[in-house]
């Protein structure tokens, strides 16, 4: 499996990174290059492995449901661009 | 096409609120209702350099949600990014399970015009909710609250097995049932604590595919749902009889108009990336843990629906009301518990019937009636000891939901008590007889309306007061000349 260019510009426009040209055919050979790779792995035999689904083999540790957090809403939106009423300001989104 | 017969086939995903006090992933608090943005962490604000640590209480409520509808819990669940943009979303993606839900292949049963239907459950996951955005009133700007970022959500997916909007509404009501009588969800559909998707999509009846489906998001009420799957079935079946495809879509319902309207095509729908979000680990439940919570768990509303029916006697139609809540069956065992003579179709009529009326009058709930259990069960054993007619009984209720006391003392103040004195109601007969004298020959002529007015005359001439039983034997004795 490899990326065409039209691919790699729908990547970016999904993760919303601006990317022109010739970045873009750069990105496009590291990551068939990463692909590649991959498909590299896929020829080891792994018939009865269980997949893991993380790097580390141990298990989340849960915690008690006890509201820890204070409100510090004054403290947040002093470095926040623009608040009025309590809320955070967007440029306006309407889908 | 046309004059084809046609099926319509839907599935719902819906929202459960978790009922835990803090967030899945952060210790903020997740009441409903504080001014905006007082309950968003830096967790939930997706501040750099923060992680996400999983709470105990929604996975509990997981895993009891699992043992409620009889569903495999996976063992070794796994979160994952759902990846998509908007200004509500602080970190660009949605924490969520994808590949691995904690919950899988369930089923629930529900009530149809015919008997029961099972409706399978494919999967339940656990995820957080996003925040609120407010398009009014800031210059041209959208304001954001996210206090409710982060909040724990069970979305509960169904397999396409209903067949009308009313089996949908059948579903979305014992689900809605089952949450709350399980306590993970306090199900406040106003407050968004339980909301419902709805896939509808229709085919001629006897075809084996499925037809192209379109989804309508965040029904937040059983009304909503009904209308708005009846409409969008309708408006399938009208295209495609017009000679139109139908097209994939997200479809939002205009509750005013009762119309469904396009949210999102096909070609604009989310691309979502999932992959295991690297900043949780897998989690891996403790065969001790669930078996501490299966132990735990409450007699469920078909367990109870079973019993009352087989060891009380009850109607199905009965035991399906009495369990329409945990609170109402509560109520109605506490009453029954408490009557002097056992008799569960008394206790049953009264719960469903006055009782329900006068808490539905002042939109109260069964847990805060005013007359608890106890009283009423003094009520009603004065009508099994004869001390009050059915009707008279209905009057001591109403003294009793106006606070004038319990049965005994609004009995003995109003002198409500029943004539059961055989020979006063005689009494009574004679004079009515004597004055209505057309109707004792009208009857004796073997017309038998011309009884129903003489017991009339008697029960006025009683003030109510006598035993309609009693009553009605005396006087057809006396008519009958077999005095």
């Amino acid at each position: 499996m490899s990326l065409s260019i039209d691919d790699v510009a729908r990547i970016a426009k999904l993760a919303r990174i601006r990317v022109d040209a010739d970045e873009a055919s750069a990105y496009q050979a590291q990551l068939n290059g990463i692909l590649g790779l991959i498909e590299q792995m896929q020829a080891v035999d792994t018939a009865g492995i269980e997949p893991m689904s993380h790097a580390r083999d141990v298990h989340q540790r849960l915690r008690a449901d006890e509201v820890s957090e204070p409100d510090r809403r004054a403290a947040f939106q002093a470095v926040a661009p623009m608040v009025e009423d309590g809320l955070y300001l967007v440029p306006k989104v309407i889908e | 096409m046309n004059g084809a017969r046609w099926e319509t086939v839907i599935g719902l995903e819906v929202h459960a609120q978790l009922s835990t006090r803090s967030k899945i992933f952060s210790g903020a608090a997740t009441a409903f209702g504080a001014a905006p943005n007082t309950q968003a962490c830096a967790v939930d604000l997706a501040l750099p350099g923060v992680l996400p640590v999983l709470n105990r209480g929604a996975v509990e409520r997981a895993i009891r949600f699992a043992l409620a509808i009889g569903a495999r819990i996976n063992r070794i669940n796994v979160f994952d990014r759902k990846n998509y943009f908007y200004p509500d979303l602080p970190k660009g993606y949605q924490i969520s399970q994808f590949a691995l839900p904690i919950v899988e292949a369930g089923a629930l049963t529900i009530g149809v015009d015919d008997g029961e239907k099972v409706i399978r459950i494919t999967r339940a996951h656990l995820e957080e909710d996003a925040g609120k955005s407010l398009h009014e009133d800031y210059h041209g700007m959208t304001g954001i609250d996210l206090n409710r970022a982060g909040t724990p959500l069970l979305e509960i997916v169904s397999e396409p097995d209903m067949r009308s909007a009313k089996e949908a509404v059948a579903y979305a009501r014992a689900l809605h049932t089952l949450v709350t009588w399980i306590g993970i969800c306090d199900g406040n559909m106003q407050e968004g604590s339980f909301r419902v998707d709805a896939n509808v999509s229709v085919r001629p009846v006897g075809q084996r595919e499925f037809g192209t489906r379109r989804e309508i998001k965040n029904l937040n009420s059983f009304r909503f749902l009904e209308q708005a799957i009846d409409y969008e079935a309708r408006w399938q079946i009208e295209r495609i009889e017009d000679g139109h495809a139908i097209e994939q879509a997200t479809v939002l319902f205009d509750p005013d108009s009762g119309e469904t309207r396009m949210m999102r095509s096909k070609e604009e729908a989310h691309d979502y990336r999932y992959f295991p979000d690297p900043d949780l680990l897998p989690v891996k439940l403790d065969e001790d843990w669930i078996e501490q919570l299966r132990s735990a768990l409450p007699e469920l509303p078909a367990q109870k629906r079973a019993r009352y029916q087989a060891d009380l006697g009850l109607s199905a139609y009965d035991a399906g009301a009495l369990t329409a809540s945990r609170a109402t069956a509560e109520y109605f065992e506490a009453l029954l518990a408490a009557l002097p003579q056992a008799d569960a179709k008394l206790a049953a009529n009264w719960v469903m019937g006055d009782l329900s009326a006068a808490l539905n009058k002042v939109e109260r709930d069964i847990a805060d009636s005013p007359v608890a259990p106890a009283a009423l069960a003094s009520l009603l054993g004065r009508v099994q000891d004869g001390t009050l007619s059915g009707k008279l009984a209905k009057q001591v209720f109403e003294a009793m939901w106006a606070g004038e006391g319990d049965a005994d003392t609004i009995i003995a103040a109003r002198g409500l008590r029943q004539l059961s004195d055989s020979g006063a109601i005689e009494a009574l007969i004679d004079e009515v007889m004597a004055a209505n004298a057309k109707s004792v020959e009208e009857f004796r002529a073997g017309k038998e309306k011309a009884f129903n007015a003489l017991v009339g005359q008697v029960m006025k001439a009683s003030k109510g007061k006598a035993n309609p039983a009693q009553v009605n034997a005396l006087l057809r004795r006396k008519l009958t000349g077999m005095d």
